[in-house]
């Protein structure tokens, strides 16, 4: 319901949700991904080796 | 206070330290931040939902604009039994013997048979017949006001409950589509009320009430209360609100409209509502209130809750962000 | 003749600049070096969170300049507003992903409680600023949160003086008066982490037992 004089964004967001329904878990599916993603970069962010190993060793 | 420390045996570091550049970090993540975003802007902009008025709500489902109109009069709808900060006609929510709503008391006056309906009416000029009748109104009693108003307002009811459970409506409210009005056979003597909320219904769709409401007390206004309690207790927003998944057993207080991604630090605030005792409740809001609070409160002291705060010593998340100082303790270099 | 003010140590003045000189010399507060185990990319959340606030308030102010009904009637004016939504909701990202990572490096231990607290506060304030923001939008969305929001406030009391329907006073709160409580909160959090340093990482049990067996003076002073 963008009035006409907005530059269209790439992908148009404005219709509604689809929702994951589990039980009486109703979530959109664009929350879900948020959830998801958050839980995936704090598991990447451990695992993933972080840079300047060396200067670090030089430093012990 | 070492007992609220609990066992808490780290040690200032003195080993070593490695060139790190905190503002230049700073400045990086900015710009990585400002980027990303550009870019969900350029990708997916922000949603923008025109608001709704009166005058839509009027025109779009008059039926229940005269609905909700004669609950104000009559003193029936939402906002007219609220209680407190509107008005004294209910306590509000209660938890034992806890009645905040009660004891902050009406810091924001609302009488919707005044505000909403009576006011409005009195600002239109020239109508010779409405005037009649609202002298009429205004001379009665306050128990023939009410008589007159429940007289309109109860096949209107009747017929949105029958409605609503997709049964036969009783056939006293007709809905004229074509002009957008709505007559009522009233279940008694309703007086000069249905020449008031005739009068009301067409100002509503002229944008009269919007005007009306927002302006009533003085001409500069950013206090949007009135016209908003008046179109909450109707069905517009409400039913909008369905179709975005915003209602509350959508888990709406999560949600964006359209598809956008919402609040989903509120997912916590939004699970009580879905479960008994507080999804029926006429208290749920005070009690998931209270709950949120303990909570909130519980966070900022987990360092001092015991069992919490050790749950990452006995769940080793550390060993793995930790790592290589580990390794580096257990297989120290050997040249020295 | 001396170029420089006598000193006058009682002064408020002096107390304060030697509090704080105490408190966090200057390399300290701006210190070029971490400590060697800081090696995890967990660790850069604190700053992404200080960065997407910068960018929350830089967007914001834009929007601020040119009053709030802007936004809907330009495309630059929706540009910047899109900024600033996305700014927040990469905001409660980041900052969530860091709470995490502190939770589970109980990041609290050797003095730093206020750390901790300063930061469950921050986002304990987030949420009313972001409360704020919405029901200010102007839009259908800001008609529909504040007409619920309501209840729960109204329900505790707090509706009888922040009214979610009141543009005016939720504009005002949202733009200056918990943008400040943030920015103050921050500041304080930051400060905390430099005052005590990045917390160590957990003692092991192993090198414990290791360091009394060998009696080895290694591993460092006693607290």
């Amino acid at each position: 319901m963008a009035t006409s004089t907005i530059v269209a964004a790439v992908f148009n967001l404005n219709r509604p949700a689809h929702t994951v329904d589990w039980h009486f878990i109703h979530l959109s599916v664009a929350n879900v991904i948020v959830i998801g993603l958050m839980l995936l970069v704090f598991v990447l962010a451990i695992l993933l080796p972080f840079p300047g190993s060396r200067r670090r060793e030089t430093a012990r | 206070m070492s007992w609220l420390r609990g066992k808490d045996d780290t040690r200032p570091w003195t080993g070593g330290y490695y060139p790190y550049d905190l503002v230049k970090e700073l400045c990086v993540a900015t710009g990585v931040i400002g980027l990303m975003a550009v870019l969900l802007t350029i990708l997916f902009s922000s949603p923008d939902e025109k608001p709704s008025t009166i005058a839509q709500w009027s025109r779009s489902l008059p039926q229940n604009f005269s609905t909700t109109a004669a609950e104000e009069l009559a003193g029936t709808s939402g906002t007219a039994t609220y209680g407190p900060p509107y008005n004294h006609n209910g306590t509000g929510q209660e938890a034992w013997i806890l009645r905040p709503q009660k004891w902050l008391g009406v810091s924001h006056p609302i009488d919707t048979e005044k505000d909403f309906v009576v006011g409005p009416l009195e600002a239109i000029p020239g109508d010779a017949r409405l005037t009649a009748a609202l002298n009429e109104y205004k001379a009665a009693s306050e128990q023939q006001k009410k008589a007159w108003a429940e007289a309109y307002a109860k096949p209107l009811e009747e017929t949105a409950a029958a409605e609503e459970e997709e049964k036969k409506p009783p056939g006293t409210v007709t809905v004229n589509e074509a002009a957008g009005s709505v007559a009522v056979k009233p279940s008694g003597d309703a007086g000069p009320v249905p020449v008031m909320m005739e009068r009301l219904l067409a100002l509503a769709k002229s944008g009269g009430v919007d005007g009306s409401l927002l302006t009533s007390s003085q001409f500069f206004q950013t206090d949007y209360t009135k016209p908003l309690l008046f179109m909450a207790d109707g069905g517009l927003l409400e039913k909008r609100a369905e179709r975005d998944h915003l209602l509350g057993e959508q888990w709406g207080i999560m949600n964006e409209t359209g598809s956008y991604p919402g609040q989903a630090w509120l997912w916590l605030y939004a699970v009580w509502y879905q479960i008994e005792p507080f999804k029926s409740s006429e208290n749920a809001d005070i009690l998931v209130m209270m709950i949120m609070g303990v909570l909130s409160l519980a966070l900022v002291l987990i360092p001092f809750i015991p069992g919490v705060r050790a749950l990452p010593r006995w769940i080793p998340i550390y060993r793995l962000i930790w790592r290589e100082h580990y390794r580096a303790i257990e297989h120290p270099r050997a040249d020295g | 003749m001396s170029a420089e003010p006598p000193p006058s140590p009682g002064s408020w003045t002096a107390r304060i600049r030697e509090a704080g000189v105490r408190a966090l010399p200057p390399d300290k507060l701006l210190p070029d070096g971490q400590p060697t185990y800081v090696a995890s990319w967990i660790y850069v959340f604190g700053v992404l969170s200080l960065a997407s606030l910068v960018v929350i308030v830089l967007s914001g102010s834009i929007l601020a300049l040119k009053g709030p009904a802007w936004w809907h009637y330009t495309s630059v004016g929706h540009f910047f507003n899109s900024i600033h939504l996305w700014a927040v909701e990469l905001f409660f990202f980041v900052m969530v992903v860091h709470l995490w990572g502190k939770y589970w490096m109980a990041a609290w231990r050797g003095g730093r409680a206020r750390v901790w607290m300063t930061g469950a506060v921050v986002f304990l304030v987030a949420v009313p600023t972001a409360l704020t923001g919405y029901v200010s939008q102007q839009n259908f969305d800001a008609q529909w949160i504040s007409t619920q929001a309501k209840d729960g406030l109204n329900s505790v009391g707090v509706g009888a003086f922040f009214n979610v329907t009141n543009f005016g006073q939720m504009y005002s709160w949202h733009i200056l008066l918990l943008p400040i409580a943030v920015v103050a909160l921050v500041t304080a959090h930051v400060l905390l982490v430099r005052k005590h340093g990045v917390v160590p990482p957990f003692d092991l049990e192993e090198r414990r037992a290791a360091l009394a067996a060998t009696d080895s003076p290694g591993g460092g002073a006693g607290r």
